[in-house]
């Protein structure tokens, strides 16, 4: 991202992928408050999923963000009201350092996909069936390319071609590479002003 | 689509323009800020060398990482002190108000707001907190934040958005003794789902509403994104006036009136139009508690915990792992299960009235010899105010443990947190695994009367029925 030109365009996304089963997973299970003292987002990959992927003593336990066969992947696929409960933008930043480009869901939690996008990572949804399938297919070729293709909202993998939806206002900041809001709205300042001073409660 | 709502009205009052995604340019009223997520936002408009746009319109304290036992500088940990030190450099350089600990008016963000009067109908508010919504319940647009987010407030006093759906929740009926507006929100989400909210605006309105003091409307407004919905608000009335009045941020005499003249044009109009219309019994509800890890899991306190084979094949698999990790039974109620902390405080439930209804459980018990008990009141200023009345000497005389203000183990981000397998009865707002600090911790969320009598009976109690309870122990 730059203040100059437009950010970098998000089309199309390939890559492996990674099935994370379950619905309802919140954002303290993709990464736990405790990491989160600290004042920048660096190393935040290692604790993406920390507490489900570690015991105690911090030996590793079974879940794909663990298996050798999923490492390298950038294509996260989970199931429905992915990323609920707090708004840490912690969480999206995790999963980006550990190596996820997009996510394939069900459903997400609307503050979630707004931290993503804010990431450039596109959320796309599918239905139940669909992403299932699309899990299964994963487990049994890790090392297949998933294509997330959000220009044409398609998601496609082996020989099928999956129907999937990305958010409009979403779809048009990827793909026309204006995601970098601050300076879209930065350009605006003067009607900013305007707006505030028509408001009873300023005082500016 | 919805019209003439609040939420339409103050939506236009504050639209800037169209951006070329679709979103709309927001012009944000009142951006608090805390210290977990904003250093990073400071960071990139550094990154960028952007100045902050609207500091007089910004707001910090320090809460999740605030210890709220010895808060002396530097603090025993590390980290906390580091993000700490961070903040003040930020807010120095950026001359924005910071209500820090030596200040007396440092507390949970969502109840510093409300208590200064700096939260106000008709607003635009955002925080890096998704429990912004808290504010809503003065008929303010509130919302939660994520950090890059907060860049863009910061450096523009503009959030990009979507317009959303307006459901409202018509809550009918009176609130029986005992029960509280946090019983009401939790069956809100049992009954519309973890995700029922996502894409709408929740407007809570009805006789119980109209009838709840403005802590109430909080609690209710506060956990809005639980069930899925970004923003929830109350129309402001009477009881939101007489609670802003000769409030430090509050104007007064002709300022005041002008105030109110623009606060009562925001509400919704009685011809108003929703996308969608919920209607809860309020008559029907009882005591409220989770048997599961979503705040979506819950029952009344006479209810048998759900079967997971009986509830909708989508809830299914995460129902039988809550009940796994919870340790409970089908066909079980919740009373009876045993508890090993009691928590009183957080956003949802930490501010004077809460302290009150609970002291008024706790006067006369002890607290049960199994359950180390702590108050953590939502603010400085709720402290003092709770110790003016003696409220402190009852919990504490009970074997509570009466703290400083934070958010504390809510989310246990400070030292208060759950060790091992330890169940704990919480006023708070998310029983996730591994929230309170422990990824082993069991939570069950329930209002500050019924905290309070399970810290009594050292497990999950009726409040109504405590008197009996302890009768029949004796």
């Amino acid at each position: 991202m730059s203040d100059e030109g437009p950010a970098e365009t998000v089309k199309q996304v390939s890559g492996t992928g990674v099935p994370v089963r379950g619905n309802d997973i919140d954002t303290d299970q993709i990464i736990p408050a405790r990491f989160m003292k600290v004042v920048t987002f660096d190393g935040l990959g290692e604790f993406a999923f920390f507490d489900v992927r570690f015991d105690d003593d911090d030996n590793p336990k079974e879940h794909p963000f663990n298996e050798d066969h999923f490492q390298g992947a950038s294509v996260l696929t989970v199931n429905s009201n992915f990323g609920c409960g707090s708004s840490r933008e912690h969480a999206p930043q995790a999963l980006m350092r550990w190596g996820i480009d997009a996510i394939v869901g069900e459903s997400f939690a609307e503050i979630f996909a707004g931290n993503c996008l804010a990431l450039g990572i596109p959320t796309v949804t599918a239905s139940q069936e669909d992403v299932e399938a699309l899990q299964d297919f994963i487990d049994e070729h890790p090392d297949e390319e998933i294509e997330v293709d959000v220009v044409n909202e398609e998601v496609r993998y082996g020989d099928t071609t999956i129907d999937a939806e990305v958010d409009d206002a979403q779809r048009r900041a990827l793909v026309d590479g204006v995601w970098d809001t601050t300076a879209l709205m930065g350009a605006n300042a003067d009607t900013v002003r305007e707006t505030a001073e028509s408001l009873p409660y300023t005082d500016v | 689509m919805s019209e003439n709502t609040l939420y339409d009205k103050v939506w236009d009052r504050h639209e800037v323009t169209e951006l070329p995604t679709g979103q709309s340019q927001l012009f944000v009223g009142l951006h608090l800020i805390h210290e977990v997520t904003s250093p990073q936002a400071f960071g990139m408009l550094k990154e960028r060398d952007l100045d902050v746009a609207y500091p007089e319109r910004t707001y910090a304290t320090v809460d999740h990482i605030v210890p709220t036992a010895d808060q002396s500088r530097p603090y025993s940990d590390d980290a906390a002190e580091e993000m700490m030190s961070e903040l003040e450099e930020n807010v120095r350089a950026a001359n924005i108000d910071f209500a820090d600990p030596t200040t007396g008016r440092q507390g949970i963000v969502h109840v510093v707001g409300p208590e200064q009067g700096l939260t106000q109908p008709g607003m635009t508010i955002v925080c890096g907190d998704s429990h912004t919504a808290t504010h809503g319940a003065f008929g303010a647009l509130a919302f939660g934040i994520g950090t890059s987010q907060i860049r863009d407030v910061l450096a523009t006093g503009c959030v990009a958005m979507e317009k959303q759906k307006v459901r409202r929740i018509e809550v009918t009926g009176e609130l029986d003794d005992g029960v509280t507006p946090k019983d009401v929100i939790l069956q809100v989400i049992r009954k519309l789902g973890t995700d029922g909210g996502v894409g709408y605006v929740y407007e809570y309105g009805g006789e119980a509403i109209r009838h709840m003091d403005m802590a109430g409307r909080m609690s209710i407004c506060n956990m809005s994104i639980e069930g899925g919905a970004r923003a929830g608000y109350v129309n402001p009335d009477e009881t939101t006036y007489e609670y802003l009045e000769g409030r430090d941020r509050v104007p007064d005499g002709e300022e005041f009136e002008e105030l109110k003249r623009y606060w009562e044009s925001i509400a919704s109009d009685a011809d108003a139009e929703y996308d969608d219309v919920v209607e809860i019994d309020g008559d029907d509800l009882e005591p409220t508690v989770t048997w599961g890890t979503t705040p979506g899991q819950g029952i009344g306190i006479s209810e048998e915990i759900p079967a997971p084979e009986d509830l909708p094949a989508d809830k299914e698999d995460s129902a039988r792992a809550a009940q796994e990790h919870m340790d409970v039974e089908p066909g079980d109620t919740m009373a009876g299960y045993p508890i090993d902390v009691a928590f009183l405080g957080s956003c949802t439930n930490a501010r004077l009235p809460d302290l009150r209804e609970a002291a008024e459980v706790v006067k006369g018990h002890e607290v049960h010899d199994s359950v180390r008990a702590m108050v953590v009141p939502g603010s400085q200023r709720v402290k003092a105010a709770a110790e003016a009345e003696g409220l402190d000497e009852v919990f504490e005389e009970a074997g509570f443990d009466w703290r400083g203000a934070g958010c504390s183990m809510c989310l246990g981000m400070n030292e208060d947190q759950l060790v091992g397998d330890e169940r704990c009865a919480s006023s708070s707002n998310r029983n996730f695994v591994g929230r309170q600090g422990s990824k082993d911790g069991r939570t069950v969320l329930m209002s500050p009367p019924m905290v309070a009598a399970a810290a009594v009976t050292g497990e999950v109690t009726d409040v109504r029925e405590l008197e009996r309870f302890e009768e029949v122990r004796a």
